[in-house]
Parts: structure tokens; sequence; C-alpha cells
């Protein structure tokens, strides 16, 4: 927006408006407000009379600390911030960043932690078990070799077991009599 | 060479699941930071497109040949680092040995560089960054000094993350943050490297092709930025005067050399577990092409952000100018305009001169913000942080830059703790029946206790020293061995019938030449270079003080002597292992035909078989 006379009105409205929200006197008027050496920059000076006292002007402080006090009214007033309407001489207390009670990093991280410990305690776990396994499966196959040993002791297809039982009849023929055989 | 390929499939050595996944893992290991954050800058300072031409002539001659070599022999003798040069020859075992303490020291600091990357991750997610704003001092009038004089991003850097000392030997305390996010970050690398191959294989596909992606999304983003083809005119504009400065052939050779991750045993461990008749000979051309072109591939977003970054700095600069003049002169709003600033300079120096001196405006020249070249850490961290911010929906870009970022360094760990993990599995102490997960957890676990020192408030000081000295030199020595173990001790006849049987091709002249006689010339050339350069000046470091007047420029600083000892100690450990390990054998083969008891009980063994 371009700045004119009206523009011009605004602002010593508000300065007006903020002379008396700060001593709470009614007294300030638009007509106190003065402003000069207005440039097309736009950037003037301004004081600020004392109708009581006979026309002179409120001290610099005072006015600075009403300014001060009601300076996002102002800015709100003409759509502009801290830094595009500047009052010289006048530093803005900045507001500090909001911060969360827990910062927002540590939720982060815990979440990353516990992912990765669930993947590990995971992993861990499924090897072990797998280990269990391969254990019990080559147990196993320690049975089967057994077995395959126990059946290895076949003679000529007929199991050692039977033919223990069977065990030979001792032919009397030749088992009895040891007078058959010579004597060294 | 001629053993039955049937035996060995079934000496219970783990195996990749395809060729892709080891290929996979050989690329994500050679493609690390050092893409993103080296190969940029150094094309950058050393003329742009020119440095393309040293570059490839350092990989034909260096790169490619060594890299053939270390996975040719990893496949054939299917052992770790030092298996693999114990059994080319007992007097190279210190090779090995070597190449496993290097990846020892590199594992330990290159994982405290992602803690860094992680601790920027999980703080993208707050709105707004952190590292866009200055925080208050105490009566909230203003910001923290330190912040002030400097940058918001550089104090989050410096301060909020390292709380860095101003000295080496000033040591601080443990940052607690950077303990917590480093047990984090070993914690991952146990959950991928827990059972070996085993598990890295199923990770690497994630790790490997994610920076792909990422990068592919900032190239579209970046090239739409505004002053994006600046930088990369910056860029790629080739100087050719540049290539009489031996100093560009030295960094093309170092480059080529630690981007392809060579003598950190990673490969030769990598490729032990391929079955033997595998074509060694493509995979190491495709895998040293694909790390030069992802090279080429990442510096067109890094220059294109770079870009972006100096115009928007460029312009504040310009604002500011123009405020001030306006402010001064009284001039109406937008008058002066970016595009009139230097008409309306003349014409104001011209009539009021006084006044324009008065101002003392800041020259705004766009060649020097493009100038301001940083490589490694300082461009990830603050100013790429820095041009994040000035984007729109800024967290996203955070975040994915920086799980980008995790994600090339995780592959790149992968490799180096294989190259730790492979040759214990071997060593005779440890017994069969360890399982595998207390290995890595013990690895892992030293590893992060050692490294907790990185996290002092000196650690990055550290760090440096490490990459320095630890990372850089050993490397050199180790490769040089390779090369000439290979070509004069095993002999390159020998070593080509094994490719050949591997491969099913003799390997040809180009392969014959480098290994003989290029590739170890060039390395002792690079060597000698290397160490005189580092001799000549005094070793020195760049320390950030806020007491300092030139702050915030940082303060140069030179190493006191016992760091330098351990700076000299760091580079020689490994290399010292070499002819250790030679004289060890070497005594012990004297020693052994001293000694005649020996000879009989051979003479019996004999008579015993022969009747």
């Amino acid at each position: 927006y371009a700045w004119d006379a009206n523009e011009e009105y605004l602002f010593k409205a508000m300065v007006a408006f903020a002379m008396r929200r700060y001593s709470s006197k009614s007294t300030t008027q638009i007509s106190n407000v003065l402003l000069c050496n207005v440039t097309d920059r736009v950037s003037f000076w301004f004081v600020v009379t004392d109708s009581a006292k006979n026309v002179t002007t409120v001290p610099a402080s005072e006015v600075e600390a009403a300014i001060r006090m009601n300076r996002n009214r102002i800015n709100s007033a003409f759509l502009l911030n801290d830094k595009t309407l500047q009052f010289l001489k006048i530093s803005s207390t900045i507001s500090p960043p909001v911060e969360p009670s827990t910062p927002v990093w540590l939720i982060v991280f815990g979440v990353v932690l516990c992912l990765t410990v669930a993947g590990i305690i995971f992993l861990i776990v499924s090897g072990i078990q797998r280990r269990k396994k391969k254990n019990k499966e080559s147990s196993d196959t320690e049975n089967l070799e057994e077995k395959c040993e126990v059946t290895v002791t076949i003679e000529n297809g007929i199991p050692c077991e039977t033919l223990d039982l069977k065990a030979g009849h001792i032919n009397g023929v030749y088992a009895a009599d040891d007078e058959r055989f010579a004597s060294l | 060479v001629n053993s039955p390929p049937e035996s060995l499939k079934e000496d219970g050595r783990p195996k990749w699941d395809n060729k892709f996944q080891y290929l996979l893992s050989c690329i994500g290991f050679a493609v690390g930071l050092g893409n993103v954050w080296r190969f940029p800058y150094l094309c950058q300072i050393h003329g742009g497109g020119a440095f393309l031409i040293p570059y490839l002539i350092a990989l034909i001659f260096e790169g490619i040949p060594l890299l053939h070599l270390e996975l040719a022999l990893g496949q054939r003798l299917r052992k770790g680092s030092i298996g693999a040069w114990s059994a080319v020859s007992p007097y190279l075992g210190g090779v090995g040995v070597a190449s496993w303490m290097v990846s020892v020291l590199v594992s330990l600091y290159y994982n405290t560089v992602l803690t860094w990357v992680m601790w920027y991750f999980i703080n993208s997610f707050q709105e707004p960054l952190p590292w866009s704003v200055c925080p208050l001092n105490e009566n909230r009038t203003g910001f923290d000094e330190e912040c002030y004089e400097s940058t918001a991003v550089n104090y989050f850097w410096y301060r909020k993350t390292l709380n860095i000392t101003p000295d080496v030997t000033e040591n601080g305390t443990l940052q607690w943050w950077l303990v917590l996010c480093l047990a984090a970050c070993w914690a991952i690398v146990y959950l991928c490297t827990i059972r070996g191959i085993e598990t890295t294989g199923k990770a690497i596909y994630v790790t490997a092709i994610f920076p792909y992606l990422v990068l592919t999304i900032f190239l579209i983003h970046g090239l739409t930025l505004p002053g994006a083809t600046e930088g990369l005119a910056y860029l790629f504009t080739p100087n050719m005067n540049i290539l009489k400065n031996p100093r560009v052939w030295l960094d093309a050779a170092t480059q080529i050399f630690f981007s392809l991750s060579l003598a950190f045993g990673g490969l030769i461990a990598f490729s032990s577990y391929n079955q033997q008749k595998n074509d060694c000979e493509k995979d190491a051309v495709t895998v040293a092409i694909v790390n030069c072109l992802t090279s080429l591939y990442a510096s067109i977003p890094v220059f294109s952000v770079l870009g972006f970054k100096a115009t928007t700095g460029y312009w504040d600069c310009l604002d500011r100018n123009i405020i001030g003049i306006i402010n001064k002169f009284d001039l109406p709003e937008q008058s002066i305009t970016r595009q009139n600033y230097t008409t309306w300079i003349r014409l104001l120096n011209s009539s009021h001169p006084e006044k324009i001196a008065a101002l003392k405006l800041k020259s705004c020249n766009l060649q020097e913000f493009l100038d301001q070249s940083v490589s490694g850490t300082g461009l990830a961290f603050i100013v790429f942080t820095q041009a994040v911010i000035l984007m729109p929906a800024s967290q996203a870009w955070a975040i994915l830059f920086f799980i980008m970022l995790f994600s090339l360094g995780l592959s790149s760990m992968f490799g180096n703790i294989e190259g730790v993990f492979t040759p214990l599995l071997e060593f005779k102490i440890i017994s069969k029946s360890t399982p595998k997960e207390l290995i890595s957890g013990i690895i892992c676990l030293t590893s992060f206790s050692i490294a907790l020192c990185f996290t002092l408030g000196s650690g990055s000081y550290w760090i440096d020293i490490f990459d320095r000295y630890a990372g850089s030199l050993p490397l050199l020595v180790i490769a040089f061995f390779e090369v000439t173990g290979v070509a004069y001790v095993y002999k390159i006849k020998r070593f080509s019938e094994d490719v050949k049987w591997m491969t099913g091709r003799k390997p040809n002249l180009y392969w014959q030449i480098t290994w003989r006689f290029i590739s170890p010339l060039l390395l002792l050339i690079v060597f000698v270079a290397f160490v005189t350069l580092q001799i000549q000046k005094p070793a020195s470091y760049a320390a950030w003080n806020p007491k300092y007047e030139g702050f915030p420029m940082k303060e140069e600083k030179v190493y006191p002597p016992w760091v330098l000892a351990i700076c000299v100690l760091l580079a020689v450990l490994p290399c010292i292992f070499v002819p250790l390990v030679a004289l060890f054998h070497l005594i012990k083969r004297m020693l052994g035909s001293k000694d005649p008891s020996s000879m009989p009980a051979e003479a019996f063994s004999c008579q015993g078989d022969n009747s």
C-alpha cells in the first residue's frame, strides 16, 4: 500500500493509543503527535506533546516504553513486523523459540534404538533356535548312523542275533573226541 | 590350480545369495561419503571438467588393475586378507595383517562420522530446524554471542553437536548425546553384520540402492533451484592450465585410490565368499565404473545446491547494501533493485563518495560466494544444512539428505567390518563352534568403547588426525606391496593361470603391463609425493576458538609433539607389520634349517612311506 496522509493519520492514532494505554491518562489526542521530516523512504521523526503542561514534549523514555509495550498492536495495524517497521533506538525483546517438554530428537532416537534392539534380539534368538535345530538334526543323523552300524553287522544277509540264536549245533562227531587229534 | 571344485563347495564357507548381492556389496563398499563430499570439492578446486582427465588416467592405470587384483586374489584363495596373503607367501603375511589393522582403525572413526549424521537426522524432525535460529542470550535482548558472530549453522555444528574445545590437548568431557547416538550407530552396525554376509547381504539391498534414489530426487529438485546453473557452470568449466600443477595429479591418484576402498582387505573378504568360477575381471571393471559414475552423478545435485546457496548469499548481500543505501539517502522503496544496483552505485559514488564510503558497504561478488569451497564434514553439516533452510519444506529435504548420507556410510562400514571379521573367523584362536553372533558382538562392543574417545570435546580433531594419518599413508604402502607381491613373489604367470582358470580367458596385455610395471611405479611415485608434501609443512590444524581475535575464522594451530608422535604411530603401525612378519618367517626358517633333529625325522617318514 502507498504511504499517504491517511496512513500518517493512522500512525498518529496508534501512537496516541499507545501513550493512553501506557500512562492510562486519556488526555493524549491525535493532535498531540507531530510528524516531521517525512521522506519518500517513508521515514520520519515524531514527537508527542503534552497538552496538559504547556506544549512540552513527553520525554523520549516514556514514549519508548509506551511503544515497546504496544509494539505488536502497532505492527499489526500496518500489517508489518519488527523488521519492516523499525523504531530506531527501540530494540525489541525477542520471544524465545517454543521448546517442547521432551526434545523431539529424543523421541526419534528412542524409536530408532527400539527398532534396532528388537531386530538384534530377533536375530540372536532365531540364531540360537537354528543352532538347536541343527544340533537336534545332527543327533538324529547320529542315531541313524548307529542304526546303520547295527545293520552293518549282518553276515551274508543274515542278522547276527539270529545267527547266535541258531548258534550252530555242536557237531558231536568232531567236538567230543579229543583223542582223535594228534598230540604234538 | 587343478583342485576339483566340488570339494571346495563343501568347505562350509558362507556364500552370496546371488551375483547381484555380491556386486552390490562391492559397489556399496566403494561408494561412500567421499563420493559425495570429496570428489565435487576436488573437481571444483582443480579446474572443474579438466580434473576428469587425471582422474580417468588414474582410474585406468591404478584403480582398475588393483581392484581386479584384489577381487581375483580373494576369489581364488577363499580366505580373508590375512589368510590370503599368508597363502600367497608366508613372507607377505604382514600385508594381510596391515590391511586388517587399517580396517580396525578406520572402522573406529568412520562410525563416529555416522554418529554425527544420525544426530543431524534425528534433529531434522524438529520444526523449525534447530540450526536455523540462534538461541537467545540470558537477558533475551539478543542472540547468543558465539552464534551471532558466526552463523546459526556453524553454532549448531561446533557448539550444539560437537561442543568443541579450542585445542586438541583440551579433552573436554564426554558429550552424552553423542554417546547415545554412537551406541545407536554401533547397534545398527551390529544388527546388519551380526552373521557376516548372511545379514549384510540382505541389508545391502536397501543401503546401496537408497542413496541413488535420493540423489535423483535431489538432482531434480536442485536443478529447479535459482542459481543452480551458476553452480554447475562453475563446477564443470574446464580450466586446462590446472593440469600443469602436479598437486592435481597427486590428488586425482589418491582420490581414485581411497574412493575404490582398496587395500582395506574388505574386497578380498567379499570376493572370498564367491564361487571360484566367477568372472572377476568383469566385476572389477563394473565396480570401478559404477563408482566413478556415482561420483559424477552426485556432484551434480551437490553443485546445484551450492550454486543456489551462493546465489542466495549474493542476493542477501545485495539486499543489505540496498537497504543501507536507501536508508542513508532516503530514497523511495524499490527504487534500487538487484538489477540496477551497479548503476546506482556508480551514480552515487560519483555524486556522494564520502557518504558511500561512510556506509562501509560489503562488496558483493557472486564469484566470491561460489569460491567458498568446502569439503568433508563442512560440506554436509554446514554448507548443505544452510542451503536446506532456504528451501521450502526444509525438514523433508534435511531428513532425506541425512538418511542418504547414513546409508552411504553404512554400506562402507559393512566392508570395513567384513575386513575385520573374516580374518578373525579364520584365526586358529577362535574355535569353529563359537557363534558368529558372539564374535561380531565382541567386535562391535570393543569398537564402541574405544570410539567413545571421539565423543569427547576434542573428538573431531582426533577424527581428522585418524583420517589424515591412519586412513591414507598405510593404504598406499599396503597397495604397493600387494601389487609387487603378486607380480614378483607369486609371479604374474602363475596368477594369470589362476585368473584364466576362474574366468575362462587369460588376462590380456593391459592387465599384464599394469600389474607388472605401471601400477607399482605409479604407487611408488604417489607414495613419495604424498610423504614429501606432508613433511614439507608442519602438521597443523584449524581450531574453533570463540576467543580468537579473528573469530569466526578458524585459528591455525600446530600439533604439540605428543600428538605428532601419535600421528606418526598411526601411520607407521600398520606398515610395520609388513617387514615384521617377513622377518619373523625368515628367522623361523633359518632356525628351522639350523636344527638337525628335524631332518632325520623327515628322512624316517620318507622311508616309511616308501616301504
